[in-house]
């Protein structure tokens, strides 16, 4: 067991480092955001940049196969590339799905005519991916979705509606899940395509979020056309397409806990305080301290043992679902006691009690979201029982009668 | 960066888990449960003569020369099959204190006696809250006076190491002055006894910080206890979840409601997360690295939650049947709150941990 860098390691982060250095920009402050004051245009051009920079240089996608425009390298090089580039100020959510979950899906399913014309130019960021999974009618029931697509020759016609869709409004490209068979059960009546966000047919609207922002959008589909060609796995092979790529997701969801929360609940109670003195000297919070530092470290230890297992050629297990369970929950309580350190004051916004405030104001807003996306709180402790424990499933009515014979809420 | 234990560390485990079971039966802890023996005599000697309770002491004092990660293992077993053997008196407090703190000739005369389990050794380092008078003992210099009022294995050792004020003090327990009384416990699997001395010889251990030493070997224990501790808790939660597939009602097994399936996930998300501290404290103990103190406190908070929510929460979801004398629910529960203030509360840990914490963000 050893927690420092092989020599391996320990070359290729110093490789790493002098490549972000020579190209990156170094954080100022702790919560420095990519693009401040920058428009959206302007912030999604330099993202681009940056993102064509990082692809160049092999970093893009550090763990794919050469073959597929990536580097060939390890996980635990993808972690050291992550770790490293979390000092400099760079493009946060823009090529996340991209990257984790669109184009590891084309590389698994597609043609390989499609492979060589969507990997590079996803990779070196030219275009940007979507996933059009979730409905109205369709969230964790992730089997229920609705919109139809209908064979026309060499041709699929397809008509719908998806939410919840992060980043619709620039993408470039999505893998939508659509219902080609109303006559078989719900899972197996689905089916994975490619779809051209720009073709017409296609509206994004923007969903008006609690936090006021607007990362996520719904989508309409009103006689869209898509090219069999671009359908991903066989007909009605929908379900494991898309499971393949939620795997991706939880794995990638559940490494987004900041590992610094206790370092910046510390700086707040310097500044606050508490029974007339500063907060930091009272033992609650301190406790409370202590506890952000133990479930954000409890997460990073969590993936490493993962990262452990897969370095020695094991996968890592469903019990990996903790990890998004935890963090999710620990940004909700860290950030809700952050906001308590400054009493009545603490509803502030930060626009007007100070840029300090900024960083725990937006994760206390953007919890509740992170608690639902990508697999509920409840869905991952049905995980956790059914499939690590070995306890049994959820009793289903819909198992296996046919989608359109099914009430639909 | 390598998260895990080696595959010939994993092999002294099994060797251990086999042994435990067949050896640490409910009937042997019961045994000790309800009075009719100290310890369990057939558990110890086989974790002596394998050199499992020795893995940490070096060879020159006739320990095993294995390791910390090692003795994590052991530790992880005992846990489990809730040994009742001195096991942490001798080995992670009195014979770390010894090997940190004593002199040369002070470790070869102990460490390979209680290496080799012909004596018993216990200690009691100090922690954060107290409810007896402060100064119930007193070390002139030659001989020591007064009482240790809650001493775990104070029935049987041999040999013990308290702090007295700013000083680490060796007893030889046969030496003049010295009696014993037991004393009634809430985990009677690990029995408790007041030591009185009157004038009895005893010696410094020489290192110039006792509270450093102290502390350092605190440190280690917590570690060691965060294993015996995740242990417990995953045997607590297996029993649970096999009687919850096993019990029937309203028409199904109990394990099928999800308000059960959803308490088990969480019991088990925190035994995970207790593991994984108690993973990165065996390292920080393994390496010496200077993330031991944060890294042990973590281990020793995370742990002690894990087994008392597990310890809970077993008999809860057992229904009536865990509250029996009968079921092995109680031993549990016992054992985590044992465990849980054997050197010092989760709260004074936390509060250790916050220290540390602010300490590094100075």
């Amino acid at each position: 067991m050893d927690f420092r860098d092989t020599p391996e390691e320990a070359a290729f982060r110093a490789e790493v480092r002098a490549w972000l250095e020579a190209n990156g920009q170094k954080r100022s402050r702790p919560d420095e955001v990519f693009g401040e004051g920058l428009d959206e245009a302007a912030r999604l051009a330099a993202a681009k940049a940056w993102q064509a920079k990082k692809a160049a240089a092999g970093y893009a996608a550090i763990t794919w196969p050469k073959a597929a425009g990536g580097r060939g390298g390890t996980a635990m090089q993808q972690v050291i590339y992550q770790q490293e580039e979390a000092a400099f100020v760079v493009p946060g959510m823009i090529f996340e799905i991209s990257i984790g979950m669109g184009l590891p899906t084309v590389m698994t399913w597609a043609a390989p005519e499609l492979k060589a014309r969507f990997l590079r130019p996803g990779l070196a960021g030219e275009e940007i991916w979507c996933q059009l999974f979730s409905e109205p009618g369709a969230g964790s029931d992730t089997g229920g979705v609705r919109t139809r697509a209908v064979r026309e020759g060499d041709e699929w016609v397809v008509n719908g509606q998806k939410v919840w869709t992060s980043g619709a409004h620039f993408c470039d490209y999505g893998i939508l899940l659509t219902r080609t068979d109303w006559d078989k059960p719900k899972q197996e009546g689905l089916t994975m395509f490619i779809v051209d966000m720009k073709a017409p047919g296609v509206e994004v609207r923007p969903i008006h979020q609690m936090s006021g922002d607007s990362e996520f959008n719904e989508v309409f589909f009103t006689d869209v056309r898509i090219p069999d060609a671009y359908r991903l796995g066989p007909e009605c092979g929908g379900w494991k397409v898309m499971l393949s790529t939620l795997m991706q997701e939880r794995l990638s969801v559940g490494g987004n806990l900041p590992t610094d929360l206790h370092a910046h609940l510390i700086a707040l109670a310097r500044k606050c305080a508490w029974d007339a003195r500063p907060a930091i000297e009272d033992d609650r919070v301190r406790a409370r301290i202590a506890d952000a530092y133990l479930q954000q470290k409890g997460v990073e230890l969590v993936i490493a043992r993962g990262l452990t297992a897969i370095s020695k050629g094991k996968a890592p297990g469903p019990e990996m679902s903790i990890t998004k369970l935890v963090a999710a929950k620990a940004m909700q309580d860290i950030a809700a006691f952050a906001l308590e350190l400054a009493g009545p004051e603490g509803l502030i916004g930060y626009e007007a009690l100070g840029g300090d405030w900024r960083y725990m104001q937006r994760l206390w807003l953007g919890a509740p979201g992170a608690r639902i996306a990508g697999g509920t709180d409840e869905i991952l402790k049905n995980v956790i029982a059914e499939r690590v424990l070995g306890l049994p499933g959820e009793i289903r009515t819909d198992r296996k009668v046919p989608f359109r014979e099914l009430e639909h809420g | 960066m390598n998260f895990d234990f080696s595959d010939d560390q994993r092999l002294l485990q099994d060797a251990v888990r086999t042994m435990l079971a067949d050896t640490s039966t409910s009937q042997a802890v019961r045994e000790v449960l309800e009075g009719r023996a100290s310890h369990s005599e057939a558990v110890w000697r086989n974790l002596i003569e394998m050199g499992a309770a020795a893995a940490a002491i070096p060879e020159q004092y006739g320990g095993a020369g294995l390791g910390y990660l090692e003795l994590c293992l052991v530790a992880e077993e005992a846990g489990r099959h809730l040994v009742a053997v001195p096991l942490s008196s001798s080995f992670y407090l009195a014979a770390e204190a010894i090997l940190r703190a004593g002199s040369e000739a002070q470790k070869q005369h102990w460490l390979p006696k209680i290496a080799g389990g012909e004596l018993v050794a216990t200690a009691a380092l100090g922690s954060r809250e107290r409810y007896r008078a402060p100064a119930p003992l007193a070390f002139e210099g030659a001989t020591l006076t007064g009482t240790s009022p809650a001493l775990v294995d104070g029935g049987i050792a041999g040999l013990a190491v308290l702090r007295v004020a700013d000083e680490l003090v060796l007893v030889d327990l046969a030496g003049a002055g010295v009696s014993r009384t037991p004393v009634p416990t809430l985990d009677p699997t690990r029995p408790l006894t007041a030591l009185h001395f009157d004038h009895t010889p005893a010696e410094r251990l020489p290192a110039a910080e006792a509270a450093t030493v102290a502390a350092r070997v605190l440190d280690g224990a917590a570690v060691l206890l965060a294993f015996e501790q995740v242990g417990g808790a995953a045997r607590i939660l297996e029993a649970t979840r096999d009687y919850s597939l096993e019990r029937k009602a309203f028409g199904r097994q109990i394990g099928s409601f999800q308000a059960l399936k959803h308490k088990m996930a969480e019991i088990y998300t925190a035994i995970e997360l207790a593991r994984v501290h108690a993973y990165y404290g065996a390292w920080a103990l393994s390496s010496d690295a200077p993330e031991l103190p944060k890294a042990a406190a973590a281990a020793r908070v995370s742990a002690t939650r894990a087994y008392v929510v597990a310890a809970e929460e077993g008999i809860e979801l057992h229904g009536g049947i865990g509250f029996t004398w009968e079921m092995d629910c109680h031993l549990h529960y016992r054992r985590a709150r044992h465990l849980g203030q054997l050197i010092g509360s989760e709260h004074a840990w936390r509060a250790r941990l916050a220290d540390e914490l602010i300490k590094e963000a100075a």
